[in-house]
């Protein structure tokens, strides 16, 4: 096996979440950057539309390594999916698999589900729902709780804050309901 | 040269490193399956271990990190100390918290795999993302009157 085909099977989670975790310590060393994805959002809003609301009144270019930072993200996905990629399709949970395939879901060929995720199931009301309201209730929401799994989750809950426990249980709830009570009814629409 | 260019000079580069963690991270969170919509619903649905160890680990290596940076007292490479902000609690992390987790097992996604998933060609996540950012706005609009 060479390094390459090494690198490009599916990574554990024992390797994984160690790596991950790393970005704390290497913001905090390279610039006193705090781990946080979805304050760029809002800097995105402050740059782009401030429409004079004082939530978007502040000095945005401060925060522009935040910025840099998410375009690294872009370019790593494609970095990853074009050089890294295995070529097996996504192993899943077969019951997983059973249910889904109830909804006509059955291609494992992409990260991101193609069945699900494409310009034409934009226009339906599955698509929709799950692409653009989804979005909406990411931004709004991370916004509304002051962050996301990066700045909650991992930053905060590394730095022993309760308020961000508070918002993660909160982020678990939500998404136990969504995943097992909601979806089944978007997803057989 | 002039002091000016060169300050001009370092603040670019200072940017870039950004950008290199970013990739490091964007290689990580699609060689880990974290930014797949099918990962988000096995977690959901208790039918995979795979994102607990990815976070729970995650969180267990960034808060020894943190102990070892303010038991050592370790420096930014500037000579910085470092600093960490605080949380204060406001019930916005509850509602707030609630409607991301809606959002997050809709779109498989949350912030960070947004941007991963537009990289690995899903074109059609420029979509969520600018919904995200949408979203983020009308939070600001109204953010007077929700309750906090």
């Amino acid at each position: 096996m060479t390094i390459i085909e090494f690198i490009s099977e599916p990574w554990p989670w024992y390797v994984a979440g160690p790596l991950i975790g790393l970005t704390v310590p290497i913001l905090l060393i390279l610039g006193n950057k705090s781990f946080g994805i979805s304050s760029n959002f809002r800097h995105i809003c402050a740059a782009c539309i401030p429409a004079k609301i004082p939530f978007f009144q502040y000095d945005w270019k401060k925060e522009v390594w935040n910025l840099f930072f998410v375009g690294g993200i872009v370019l790593g996905g494609f970095l990853a999916a074009t050089f890294l990629q295995s070529p097996e399709p996504i192993q899943v949970n077969h019951t997983l698999v059973k249910d889904l395939s109830t909804y006509g879901i059955t291609n494992y060929s992409n990260i991101v589900p193609k069945d699900l995720f494409n310009w034409k199931a934009l226009l339906s009301l599955r698509g929709f729902l799950l692409m653009v309201v989804g979005g909406f209730l990411v931004g709004f929401g991370t916004r509304y709780a002051g962050g996301c799994t990066s700045g909650h989750a991992i930053m905060g809950l590394s730095t022993l804050q309760w308020p961000s426990l508070v918002a993660t249980i909160c982020f678990m709830a939500g998404g136990f309901l969504m995943a097992n009570l909601i979806l089944p009814f978007i997803l057989s629409l | 040269m002039t002091p000016n260019e060169l300050s001009h000079n370092s603040a670019w580069w200072g940017n870039i490193k950004y950008t290199l963690v970013g990739l490091y991270f964007g290689v990580v969170f699609v060689k880990a399956e974290i930014i797949s919509w099918f990962r988000i619903q096995e977690m959901f649905r208790l039918e995979s271990f795979h994102m607990y160890g990815v976070i729970g680990s995650a969180v267990a290596t960034a808060l020894i990190s943190v102990l070892l940076i303010k038991k050592f007292n370790i420096k930014t490479l500037s000579g910085e100390t470092i600093t960490f902000n605080s949380k204060t609690f406001n019930k916005g992390q509850i509602y707030g918290g609630f409607l991301f987790g809606l959002g997050w097992a809709m779109t498989g996604a949350c912030p960070g795999p947004l941007f991963a998933q537009i990289g690995t060609g899903a074109t059609v996540i420029v979509v969520t993302l600018l919904s995200a950012i949408a979203g983020t706005w009308v939070y600001g609009y109204f953010r007077e009157k929700l309750p906090h």
